[in-house]
């Protein structure tokens, strides 16, 4: 295979770029619906999203845009040379993802604990706009966290890459994609946090 | 393989690695046989799709119960529509043909992204098995049509869980192929292969790729909210718990129709190929062509709702897209008038590449002339979920994607194999396959328009003599198939021996050997010439 191998920085990126995009139009479809039953049913999100707990969802934030600072940095790192340091930063992008989802399963489990889950028996009595606004919260922070899992599985592959010398100085575009990658998995929860969070 | 000058061994001979018989193919990144891994499975699924497509028309050959019981017909239509479109129409042209040809016309060596090449082909597999595992497990093969429409497919007992996720997968092949191919297209051209210079297949190919990255993941995620409702039931598609039907309908379109375009724009493509060789003459407004798949890409994703006008929406809406749909035939009626105008006094050599693709405009004209019927909401009240639906779609698909790639096997399968098939027994084919298609899709827009519905198990005595004419049209379509492919097998496998350029064409393709050496070129390409200019161009039979 070795006749295949050609090295192009640019199409890498071109083509991480464009599966970024493939990434936003997958939640777009989601924030489609968000947005018309939001139209719908104003006041039932309204008081359904007081419900949320704000304390948990700005820390999960901070822990996001600090894992994304992480990643920049272990990028940074490798750049000038700093294998260990890559590594390290690597590892801490990873850990923040982990404590993301705990917090994240914490949250859950709070509201499983008030009985609401879809196809609850509390969720059926609240009016069908709570239901709505609970079956996309857990629709769409899920599938976040499931992004959340694919990037700490991504960031696994990264560290296992710099340890052999896969990546390197002067051949780095893997991490950078996985922080690209990374950064939009960031982006995403920057929607919707406020989206569920705060504007209601 | 013969009278070239250097021993390069084809592709078939040296696949670039150590491993030897299957594997050398399961394992591949040569995108010349990835491309002819997916010609064997989308051929192999297509025989399946046209058998249930065959059992269809002999269900309907008269009233009542003839060979099935209801149920088996709603999941063998079902099928039909999931494989033929998932299965063969999306992955026929872009992935089975592009990959064998793609590379060669920029005068690259392979993809951009061989491994993901393979990936995706892996991912098409996987689709594939777990589409025909979904009919032998859970609660029976699926039975909402190939739309999947809520409510109905989160409540039938019948296995749609498996069929989605199915989808969803094949969906996420079509997207890395349209990342790569756009990649390569950006960053693989060789040097002289300028964006103006670059044939018109690779331009459709692009215009492709950008509908299989932006529409495809909406698809993606409405396949997934089917199976999350199925499983969870969360409830935003139902109206009992507040959600809303119509909501699942828009985002099933907006994929659904941009899908459409990814299905024929590389036919276009093909077309626009074979078209000039046989004229012997440059192409008539190449920019034209080339932006008009651009164009189409753009105006198709924004025309979804055409599929809905009697869903229930604003009438501000619907004159919209109406409008908006209308919009949509001009870029396809200037490639038409393209490859009209091409020909006009052009050098004409009737061969079966030129066959077929003169079949595709007709039939594709046809198909997209009564597509406005049905875009302009006036009509499409009268018409929707009718008969004049199926047969205008088989028109644009099977008539225009389908004969698309017949030329494009006409085309290019010799390039591949090294050998020609009979060409007398190709035309004849054709013939016949034109004779049936006809037979069997014109009787489908007289009773559409009667009134008869799509779908439907049974129907009124009235409806009869339209059916009957369309099932006998099956049969004749059946057997040109059948001729057609099985001249095709014999040609690939005990034809005549060819050169590097049969048919006399200017795209690089033919100046590399037939069939190709591992990395396409066994010496530098000549990029000096235009891609349809043909003054000097030997034909090299």
């Amino acid at each position: 295979m070795s006749s295949h191998v050609h090295k192009d920085y640019h199409g890498a990126k071109l083509g991480m770029w464009l599966f970024l995009f493939t990434e936003v139009l997958l939640f777009g479809g989601l924030f489609v619906l968000y947005s018309v039953f939001l139209s719908k049913y104003p006041q039932e999100f309204h008081d359904a999203g007081k419900d949320l707990n704000v304390i948990i969802g700005t820390l999960n934030t901070v822990v996001l845009l600090v894992s994304s600072y992480f990643i920049a940095l272990a990028i940074s790192f490798i750049q000038r040379g700093d294998k260990q340091k890559a590594i390290l930063f690597t590892w801490l992008t990873m850990a923040m993802a982990l404590f993301f989802l705990v917090n994240k399963f914490f949250e859950w489990k709070a509201k499983f604990g008030h009985g609401i889950y879809p196809t609850s028996p509390h969720l059926a009595e609240l009016p069908h706009g709570e239901n709505i606004f609970f079956g996309l919260y857990y629709v769409m922070t899920g599938l976040h966290g499931i992004h959340v899992i694919i990037g700490m599985t991504v960031m696994g592959f990264m560290i296992h890459f710099l340890k052999k010398d896969a990546i390197r100085q002067d051949d780095f575009v893997k991490l950078e994609n996985a922080g690209l990658y990374w950064h939009i998995v960031d982006l995403v929860w920057i929607f919707l946090f406020p989206l569920f969070y705060l504007v209601l | 393989m013969n009278n070239n000058t250097t021993a390069l061994p084809s592709f078939f001979e040296d696949s670039g690695s150590d491993r030897k018989g299957i594997l050398s193919w399961l394992l591949t990144t040569d995108h010349k046989r990835i491309g002819l891994m997916y010609l064997y499975m989308v051929l192999g699924m297509f025989i399946v799709g046209v058998c249930l497509g065959l059992l269809i028309r002999l269900e309907l050959i008269a009233p009542g119960k003839d060979i099935m019981e209801a149920q088996t017909y709603n999941a063998v239509f079902t099928l039909h529509g999931v494989i033929m479109i998932f299965i063969v129409v999306i992955p026929s042209i872009p992935a089975a043909i592009g990959n064998l040809v793609l590379p060669i016309q920029l005068g690259a060596e392979d993809v951009a992204f061989p491994r993901l090449n393979l990936f995706s082909w892996w991912l098409y597999l996987i689709g594939t098995v777990l589409a025909l595992f979904s009919l032998f497990t859970g609660g029976g093969a699926p039975d909402t049509g190939w739309t999947f429409y809520v409510p109905f497919s989160e409540f039938t007992t019948t296995n749609v869980n498996v069929a989605v996720l199915a989808v969803f997968i094949l969906g996420f092949s079509s997207i890395l192929t349209g990342i790569n191919f756009i990649t390569t297209i950006h960053r693989l051209r060789a040097p002289g292969i300028t964006w103006t210079k670059m044939p018109l297949f690779a331009w459709s190919l692009y215009a492709t790729g950008w509908i299989q990255v932006l529409a495809t993941p909406v698809l993606g995620i409405t396949v997934l909210l089917i199976f999350v409702e199925r499983v969870l039931g969360v409830g935003l598609f139902d109206p009992n718990k507040g959600g809303d039907p119509i909501l699942y309908q828009h985002l099933f379109w907006i994929y659904s129709h941009p899908a459409v375009y990814i299905m024929i724009l590389p036919a276009m493509g093909v077309v626009s190929e074979i078209i000039p060789v046989f004229a012997r003459k440059s192409i008539f407004g190449y920019k034209a062509i080339a932006v008009s798949s651009l164009m189409i890409a753009f105006a198709g994703s924004l025309v979804w709702a055409h599929h809905m006008f009697t869903s229930g929406m604003s009438d501000t809406a619907v004159l919209i897209f109406s409008l908006l749909t209308f919009i949509v035939a001009i870029p396809s009626a200037i490639k038409v008038f393209n490859w009209v105008a091409t020909l006009y006094k052009g050098s004409i050599i009737i061969e079966p590449p030129l066959v077929y693709a003169l079949g595709f405009i007709f039939l594709f004209s046809i198909g997209g002339l009564t597509g406005l019927v049905l875009g302009s909401a006036g009509t499409d009240v009268h018409v929707h979920d009718t008969y004049f639906v199926v047969s205008h779609f088989h028109y644009v698909i099977f008539g225009g994607t389908g004969f698309g790639l017949f030329a494009a096997l006409h085309f290019w399968l010799p390039k591949f194999y090294g050998r020609m098939y009979n060409k007398r027994v190709a035309n004849w084919a054709f013939g016949i396959l034109f004779v049936g298609f006809n037979t069997l899709y014109l009787p489908l827009f007289v009773i559409g328009l009667e009134g008869m519905p799509r779908r439907y198990y049974d129907y009124l005595p009235q409806y009869q003599t339209g059916h009957l004419i369309s099932t006998i049209g099956s049969w004749i379509l059946a057997v040109g198939l059948l001729i057609m492919f099985v001249n095709l097998y014999r040609g690939i496998t005990r034809g005549k021996k060819i050169g590097r350029n049969p048919w006399g064409g200017a795209t690089l393709e033919w100046q590399v050997p037939s069939p190709p050496p591992l990395l396409n070129f066994d010496k530098e390409p000549d990029t000096s010439g235009k891609p349809y200019s043909y003054k000097g161009v030997e034909r090299d039979e």
